[in-house]
């Protein structure tokens, strides 16, 4: 038996209790008496609520191994509190047929330190032109479909995308970036990029794509997901879809509810994302956004690229950074929820979406639980990850996962004094 | 200390730099044109996109001032094996310049050359983001011509969103007081210039009468962003400095480029060898300012 002692147990009651694990499930929650063989895990301070569950990470198997595998993106994903991420199908071959879907399923299995469940591309071969392999996708397990990276920009195919996989009951996930629109853009159209002489990415090239994906929702019934949404104005679309009652859901990454778009003045490559940061105005209705309810989750973007690959001009850097070790407590730091909803936005939500078992720990819940301390400050550095392009190095955050469960295994314990 | 950005420089410094520059326009007028200040130093010029003028400039610079050149170009180097900037720069560094001048189709890149290689870098054009010798240059050549900068009607006309000589030009001659306006077709403006010390118009012939300086842009379409114009013709109907357009100028305003010049498109043949143009003055200057700039830049510091 593992007890994780004197936590404040986040859920319905949301008191400070101990949670006893056993054989995979809680099996107690109060005063539980330790035994001489049971492992105890000191959480005093800390959260202990449902394991986090990321909606978005680059875990880039198979075909980039040299940024990250399986292996350590399922090492970086437990030391960041998480038990579920999904990955995008964007390797080298792309996620677009049950045989890739399966590899991934596999190799997260064969790690063991998180659920890896893969999500499938739309298209095939993520060229936008021909539907990919869905039915097989879904039959090897996959229940959300995206090309990301890119857009769905074909309205005919995405139309066709949504009605096939609203009849399988799946998900359509969205990178909105219209591709006219964002030309060759490096970061946010705006000031900064007039004044960098550096083409611009405007907001309005992902507005306009949920947009339009709005009405092809009214239209297929399909369930649509609106992936890291970075604009004040696109946030206003989601709103108005929910209001509507259409079935839609939104996550943010991390970095966006941080970074503006004065980051890139430094023009160092670990402020280059798509999309890109943006102003000031939108970061504050990004947060407000994750705090209503209207974007229903947080999601890293976890994107890995090594040191080389990032060491050059910022025009010619690749696109991403790196996000699960630090998204608990960067989330922490730039919106600071409230227990309950810190979860309901890290865990529940997106374990809903995906339809696991998920909610607030009870006795009989899968013992995947995350144990966060939200008053420990530290400073990023070094990463279990493979890569380091984060854009945290060196500045203070404060939160720290203590320990992760997964199944009732501990996937990770913070040591004091440990450098990440 | 690095030359990488107009951006901030005071009113005051450029005047030094201009004033010491100044002097070395004399120099370059002498029979032997050549002084020992930067004797026994080497400036180490990366130059990562084609220039005739500005390489060219910046060499006969540093040799005028005694000072050795190592000039990198991509095309027969490493980089045509994938050699990246930064292993150049650290490689070509480890020769021991004192000083790099970096030339780069991106936004930042000297800056990163100065960081990766801790040596102090002069920017000669990053992208379409900055040209602060050029940008010294212009005002030397107008204050040359009209004696001073405050005061002076300048128009910069055509490409300014993907211009870096825009970006730098502009600050530089508002910081010295000049009133600058932009000209050209919404597609060729920044997307955002709230807050920069200039004025913005489509249209070329409302201003036209009311201008000491004409400075006219090329336009760049190796830097991209798709059709933003309908054809050539519609574009120098509306934005050239054709003859036609010239002869309306005030008598006493002046011609700037600072080249590649397109002859027949954003000036007519006539207009840029005409008494109006300071194109090749402008090109004369360039080589003064640069010397000015070298030694500011190294003058501070001993060999190491």
């Amino acid at each position: 038996m593992i007890v994780l002692k004197g936590g404040t147990v986040v859920g319905s009651e949301h008191r400070i209790a101990d949670v006893a694990v056993d054989a995979g499930r809680v099996v107690a929650i109060g005063s539980v008496d330790v035994g001489p063989h049971d492992q105890v895990i000191d959480c005093s301070g800390a959260w202990v609520g449902p394991g986090l569950v990321d909606l978005h990470v680059h875990l880039r198997e198979p075909g980039q191994e040299w940024k990250e595998d399986i292996a350590s993106g399922s090492k970086a994903a437990a030391a960041g509190g998480f038990t579920t991420v999904v990955a995008m199908p964007n390797t080298e071959p792309p996620i677009d047929s049950g045989q890739i879907a399966r590899y991934v399923f596999d190799r997260g299995a064969e790690t063991g330190l998180v659920r890896v469940i893969p999500s499938g591309a739309i298209s095939l071969g993520r060229a936008g032109a021909k539907l990919a392999h869905l039915d097989d996708l879904w039959a090897a397990g996959v229940r959300m479909f995206t090309d990301d990276g890119d857009s769905v920009a074909d309205s005919g195919l995405l139309r066709r995308a949504m009605d096939y996989i609203a009849e399988l009951g799946g998900i359509v996930a969205q990178h909105a970036e219209d591709p006219g629109l964002a030309g060759r853009g490096h970061m946010h159209e705006g000031a900064v990029s007039s004044r960098l002489g550096m083409i611009g990415l405007p907001s309005m090239a992902e507005t306009i794509i949920v947009e339009r994906d709005i009405r092809l929702i009214e239209l297929t019934g399909c369930r649509y997901h609106v992936q890291h949404v970075s604009a004040r104005q696109t946030l206003d679309v989601i709103r108005r879809a929910k209001e509507a009652g259409l079935p839609v859901t939104a996550e943010v990454a991390p970095h966006h509810l941080e970074f503006t778009d004065r980051l890139v003045e430094t023009m160092n490559p670990v402020a280059k994302m798509y999309p890109p940061l943006r102003t000031e105005a939108d970061v504050a209705a990004l947060r407000a956004g994750l705090e209503d309810g209207t974007i229903d989750c947080v999601a890293t973007d976890h994107a890995p690229h090594s040191a080389h690959e990032k060491d050059v001009p910022f025009e010619e850097a690749p696109r991403g950074v790196i996000g699960l070790e630090t998204a608990a407590a960067a989330v922490n730091t730039s919106v600071g929820l409230p227990a309950v909803t810190f979860f309901e936005r890290m865990s529940i939500a997106p374990g809903r979406l995906l339809g696991l078992e998920t909610g607030p720990l009870v006795v009989g819940s899968v013992a995947d639980i995350t144990v966060f301390d939200p008053n420990l400050s530290w400073t990023p550095g070094t990463f279990v990850s493979k890569s380091a392009n984060s854009p945290w190095i060196g500045t203070e955050i404060t939160g720290r996962v203590r320990a992760t469960l997964l199944g009732g295994q501990v996937t990770f314990e913070h040591k004091e004094g440990a450098s990440a | 200390m690095s030359l990488l950005t107009i951006e901030g420089l005071p009113a005051a410094e450029i005047t030094r730099l201009l004033d010491l520059a100044d002097g070395f326009v004399e120099v370059l007028d002498r029979p032997v044109p050549k002084v020992p200040a930067l004797q026994g130093r080497t400036i180490g010029m990366l130059f990562y996109e084609v220039s005739t003028r500005t390489r060219m400039s910046f060499e006969r610079a540093a040799k005028a001032l005694s000072a050795d050149t190592m000039t990198f170009s991509p095309s027969g180097s490493s980089v045509s094996k994938g050699e990246s900037l930064k292993d150049t720069a650290l490689t070509v560094g480890s020769m021991g310049p004192d000083l790099f001048v970096v030339r780069h189709a991106s936004t930042g890149a000297p800056w990163r050359v100065a960081e990766w290689t801790g040596l102090p870098v002069i920017n000669a054009g990053d992208g379409a983001h900055q040209h602060p010798t050029q940008a010294l240059l212009d005002c030397l050549t107008v204050r040359q011509h009209f004696g001073k900068v405050a005061g002076l009607r300048v128009a910069i006309v055509g490409d300014i969103r993907h211009s870096r000589v825009a970006r730098s030009t502009a600050q530089a001659m508002a910081t010295m007081g000049a009133s600058v306006r932009f000209i050209a077709p919404r597609t060729l403006l920044p997307f955002d210039v709230d807050g920069w010390p200039v004025e913005t118009t489509c249209d070329f012939d409302g201003a036209i009468d009311d201008l000491d300086v004409v400075y006219m842009l090329r336009i760049q379409q190796e830097r991209g962003g798709g059709d933003v114009f309908p054809s050539i013709g519609e574009y120098v109907n509306r934005f050239g400095l054709t003859r036609r357009r010239a002869d309306r100028l005030p008598e006493h305003t002046m011609v700037l480029h600072p080249g590649p010049m397109n002859r027949g498109v954003e000036i007519d043949p006539a207009v840029a060898d005409g008494p109006r143009s300071l194109v090749t003055k402008q090109v004369a200057n360039g080589v003064a300012v640069r010397m000015a700039v070298l030694l500011d830049q190294l003058s501070g510091s001993e060999k190491t």
